[in-house]
């Protein structure tokens, strides 16, 4: 099984690339369309500022609107915070709008970046979550988190106040954390969307 | 709740091109002591919230920081990844980034081309740019220094020391932390040399200190040494994480101990 993990430039993919190694299916890094079309599963890693990312993926945009209808994909920090319709993160940027909603500042008189282990508050099953328990760590660095309605949200976490850091809908997941470094519970995320992908 | 972070540091030096952690290697029975992959692997399963390689002796023998070190690490070990030591250039953390590490700690180089951390957060973001600090008291009470009350109500400032604690520069830690933050560190990594290899406890009065001045996490380092410490590390010192080094290596607290003990005592960590 290949994984396509979407190439922006810069940052660590290393990671990501190896937790999908480790359950046994083929990480593919490339910003190739054609790559990337026969993977069975697609990973948008977060690296680097929304204005850039989404700049860098405008030739992919059609490709990942097909995806959204075809295929298993995971938005992973800013990859997740791509999915929304707009996003305040340097001015106001106009997001994939896959699931409606807005990237907005973290708020509340807390440090910033949110830089360590947090909690997940589980408000609704998802396949994405199986074997994982109310209340487990993982970990984030982030300073813009994506404000959507109720329907969507998996998972909320409290830093200055509550965030949805899981998100889903059928086969389009996004997680505000890190699920690759995020020790043996984040590569269970890995796993459990590796698990959709095999389906 | 955010948890508050335990991390171990190896610090490695290379030898005949294979990385080896120093502090340690003598003393501990364990064979894998001296490997920092294996080492790494067992903090990561002791529940080590993160993990510093700090490449000790880059900065004065013009080492470069040990890339295949970082990558094996990478591939065993899914948690955060920081490393420093003579990180000097656009292209060290390029290759650092790509070899694994999610973080990069600057010191010297950033003491002498400040520019080079607006440098590092613009290309990479600030959330990889880890300002390393190492700062020293000193009683000379000069014009336009930040004085601090010590424990025993005498006053210092606290100097900024660069190639790993031999140089002093004349500059003011808590105006330099300000600095690092504008210039957009995500991170601070506070290291007290008064402390460092004491086992005396972390120092608190700079800690403190600068935790309340800037708005990005600080990391206390230098003089853990029993459990205690850590809890003045998190509570009075307010650090947003700490890190030892040797007192893990020789095994005298376990990671895991270190993290029960803190919340019997009412600090959030990540059990």
């Amino acid at each position: 099984m290949r994984i396509g993990i979407v190439d922006y430039g810069v940052g660590n993919l290393k990671s990501i690339s190896m937790a999908v190694k480790r359950f046994n299916a083929h990480p593919l890094i490339s910003s190739g369309l054609k790559d990337l079309e026969t993977c069975d599963g697609i990973i948008l890693p977060g690296v680097g500022a929304f204005k850039c990312a989404i700049s860098n993926l405008a030739p992919m945009q059609d490709a990942i609107m097909d995806w959204v209808n075809s295929k298993p994909i995971m938005g992973i920090c800013l990859g997740m915070q791509l999915y929304a319709t707009e996003s305040e993160e340097g001015g106001l940027f106009k997001g994939l709008n896959i699931i409606s909603g807005r990237v907005v500042r973290i708020q509340g008189d807390v440090k910033i970046p949110h830089m360590g282990w947090n909690n997940l508050k589980i408000r609704q099953y998802h396949e994405i979550l199986d074997g994982v328990e109310d209340n487990t760590y993982m970990y984030f660095v982030h300073s813009y988190y994506m404000e959507t309605e109720g329907k969507e949200i998996i998972t909320l976490t409290e830093y200055g106040k509550e965030f949805p850091s899981i998100i889903a809908r059928k086969n389009v997941v996004g997680v505000q954390f890190h699920p690759e470094k995020s020790g043996e519970s984040g590569l269970r995320i890995v796993e459990n969307f590796l698990n959709m992908c095999r389906k | 709740m955010l948890a508050k972070r335990i991390i171990p540091c190896l610090d490695v030096t290379l030898e005949k091109g294979k990385g080896r952690v120093v502090k340690g290697v003598e003393f501990v029975n364990l064979r894998e002591a001296g490997d920092p992959v294996k080492l790494a692997q067992r903090y990561n399963e002791e529940g080590a919230d993160e993990l510093v390689f700090l490449d000790i002796t880059a900065s004065h023998e013009e080492r470069r920081t040990m890339i295949d070190v970082v990558e094996k690490t990478a591939e065993e070990v899914f948690i955060p990844l920081t490393v420093g030591g003579g990180v000097g250039t656009v292209e060290d953390i390029e290759n650092l980034l790509r070899a694994g590490a999610d973080k990069v700690s600057i010191n010297t180089s950033a003491v002498k081309n400040p520019e080079f951390v607006r440098e590092a957060a613009d290309i990479f973001g600030s959330q990889c740019v880890v300002v390393a600090i190492d700062c020293r008291r000193n009683k000379n009470l000069i014009d336009g220094v930040t004085i601090i009350e010590l424990e025993n109500r005498e006053k210092a400032w606290y100097e900024v020391v660069i190639y790993g604690g031999r140089k002093p520069v004349g500059i003011d830690a808590v105006q330099w932390a300000k600095r690092v933050e504008e210039l957009g560190a995500g991170e601070i990594l506070l290291t007290s040399m008064d402390r460092d290899g004491t086992k005396d406890g972390f120092d608190i009065p700079i800690t403190r200190k600068i935790s309340e001045e800037v708005n990005i996490p600080v990391i206390a380092s230098g003089g853990a040494g029993k459990l205690e410490h850590f809890y003045e590390g998190f509570v009075e010192g307010k650090a947003d994480a700490c890190l030892a080094a040797s007192i893990f290596h020789f095994n005298e607290i376990p990671i895991l101990r270190v993290k029960e003990y803190l919340r019997n005592e009412g600090v959030e960590v990540r059990l």
